[in-house]
């Protein structure tokens, strides 16, 4: 209970709410203003976090580069995947891109000499020694924590990922004014519309599609820094229903309505811990964390029902269909 | 090993082809992406090991008393769910949505409920089947034999039957059959009752061919399950059937070593998509969808 008034846990609450933004965001740019059904994020955002660990522990480059990479990856393999997909009809869409990421994921676990397999990046170096790719993120950290004088390492974190987060939504936010971002809500409305006006449907696509994946490629590499450690298991489908219900939460067709989601999901999802009454204090923590996602769903399935356009969303612009 | 990678392919592929004609006559007639079905799957196999295992009944009795279940379990929904939102006219993404709330919702309850740990059948696990080269256990040849039957029993229900037709008419034009007099709401309830009976079959048949099972492990199952489906044609129940044989003998067959080397089976499902990519690519209205294209 005394965690509830951690300023600890709140901190590191606020992170990863600032990493799910930047995954949700890349979502909104898909599908809130571009119309297309991705539902791999999280396989990106593998990819992203994987490309940097491997590129700094393999090869010795710098987490400034290896990130960038990192991002570049994140976004040309949405390009690769949206080729093939993007003519895809919206149901088949939808399927190959969960199909994309597990296998991602499948990847991951089983190439063990790319990428340390199941017991994650611990096992990427050589030998039994215990891998390490945050050497510098930490360095970087703690020269942050004395130049701003801020108390701790988690707050100092919450201000790095939160500056991220920010200039991401405004780049977005202004991203989407612009002529272009009209033409991606064009294609929402009416493919076969824009296309008739001679916009290159496809092209357009696939622009969202790589940025939206770039997006989830950064919120790998923040994810891999506060964690310092990951694994396969860390890019289950469930971090993409996660950002498909930030998104939810927050209102389609919105830049910064995608903060307000993930602060709400994050409250909501770390906030059930501290449910401790009966009957749920005749439960074990195991058995919470199956209740805890029960709890998701049926929040999924309400807003689904009563809520289509979000807590912020305008019904005008956009509703659920 | 070529036979015996041909008769593992049929074990899985009868399986898949099953449970794909589950998801896709709903898709056909709701236009619903159902992806709580793998964790119907996992609710089927599990219901029948709480009647074979703890309760002990034959496992015969206890597999359609579990597939009852899960039929049951699938009407309630409709009643209490997708009634409702059909009412609202949503579209594909709502209830795809609510199909992944609900999953969760099953997923956790039947892990609060069983707990993680894998579970099994009582079946011999020493006892084997040869025919020719091929060795196929207990629990293989169960599923492959009744999965064989259930496939040509579904073909002659959906080409024979009145009610097989209705619903293959109504996945064609639903305004269209309405107006010609069809009951659609009945028609509905009987798809959501055949995909669930389907559903728990499919379930305690990948449960006995993989031999042991766990609430997670119909989520595994349901992306391959997709890929058969999306690989015949979303809606179509002929082209699931197809699909579903043919991706478990092409997921099967790719171990075989004079095949590149053989790949690595823990890439199988990596193969289902693979495939099935390749025919999007070729085909993208799937193998025996029409083409009414985007």
């Amino acid at each position: 209970m005394s965690a509830l008034f951690s300023g600890e846990f709140w901190a590191f609450v606020g992170v990863v709410a600032g990493i799910y933004t930047i995954l949700a965001l890349g979502l909104q740019l898909e599908f809130g203003f571009t119309g297309l059904l991705n539902f791999g994020q999280v396989g990106f955002m593998a990819i992203g976090a994987y490309t940097m660990a491997i590129l700094v522990v393999k090869d010795g480059l710098s987490i400034w580069i290896a990130g960038g990479l990192g991002v570049v990856a994140a976004g040309a393999a949405g390009l690769m995947l949206g080729l093939p997909a993007a003519r895809l009809r919206s149901d088949y869409f939808a399927i190959v891109t969960i199909a994309f990421s597990e296998i991602v994921r499948y990847v991951a676990t089983n190439e063990n000499s790319l990428t340390g397999g199941s017991q994650g990046t611990i096992a990427l170096g050589k030998g039994y020694q215990a891998a390490e790719y945050n050497g510098e993120w930490e360095r970087f950290q703690a020269h942050v924590q004395t130049t701003l004088g801020i108390g701790s390492r988690d707050a100092t974190m919450l201000v790095i990922v939160w500056t991220v987060t920010i200039v991401l939504l405004a780049l977005v936010w202004l991203a989407v004014r612009t002529p272009w971002g009209r033409v991606l809500r064009a294609i929402r409305e009416d493919e076969d519309a824009a296309a008739s006006l001679g916009k290159n449907v496809l092209a357009y696509k696939l622009q969202a599609l790589v940025l939206g994946s770039a997006l989830a490629g950064v919120a790998g590499l923040l994810y891999a820094f506060q964690f310092s450690f990951f694994s396969p298991d860390d890019f289950q489908p469930l971090l993409t229903f996660f950002a498909w219900m930030i998104l939810l939460l927050g209102g389609l067709g919105r830049v910064w309505s995608v903060p307000i989601g993930a602060l709400v999901f994050g409250f909501l999802f770390s906030g059930t811990r501290f449910l401790d009454f009966a009957p749920l204090s005749y439960l074990d923590s195991g058995q919470r964390a199956y209740v805890r996602l029960i709890v998701i769903g049926v929040v999924i399935i309400g807003l689904v029902l009563f809520r289509p356009q979000g807590i912020l969303g305008r019904r005008e612009e956009m509703v659920l269909e | 090993v070529f036979w015996q990678l041909v008769a593992n392919g049929l074990v899985t592929g009868s399986v898949f082809a099953i449970a794909a004609v589950g998801v896709t006559i709903v898709y056909g007639i709701l236009r619903l992406v159902n992806f709580a079905y793998g964790d119907f799957m996992s609710f089927g196999a599990l219901a029948a090991y709480a009647f074979n295992g703890p309760l002990h009944v034959a496992l015969l009795p206890a597999v359609l008393l579990a597939m009852v279940c899960t039929a049951g379990l699938s009407l309630l929904l409709d009643a209490v769910l997708w009634r409702p939102l059909r009412a609202r006219r949503a579209g594909f993404m709502s209830l795809f949505l609510a199909s992944i709330g609900l999953a969760l919702i099953l997923r956790q309850s039947l892990f609060l409920a069983y707990g993680p740990q894998p579970e099994t059948f009582r079946v011999n696990p020493y006892k084997v089947y040869v025919l020719g080269s091929v060795r196929l256990g207990e629990g293989q040849f169960i599923a492959v034999v009744t999965a064989g039957c259930v496939i040509v029993a579904i073909a002659v229900f959906l080409a024979r039957t009145t009610l097989g037709r209705t619903m293959r008419a109504l996945a064609d034009d639903r305004s269209l059959a309405a107006i010609a007099g069809i009951n659609t709401s009945r028609v509905i309830a009987f798809t959501w009752l055949l995909s669930g009976l389907l559903a728990g079959l499919a379930g305690v048949l990948a449960g006995l061919a993989q031999s042991s099972f766990d609430p997670n492990f119909g989520f595994q199952l349901l992306l391959p399950v997709f890929a058969a489906v999306v690989l015949g044609g979303i809606g179509s129940a002929y082209g699931a059937l197809a699909g579903g044989l043919a991706l478990g003998l092409a997921m099967e067959l790719s171990t075989w070593p004079p095949f590149f080397g053989g790949v690595n089976p823990v890439y199988e499902p990596v193969v289902a998509f693979v495939v099935l990519t390749a025919a999007l690519l070729v085909r993208p209205q799937g193998l025996f969808g029409k083409a009414r294209l985007v």
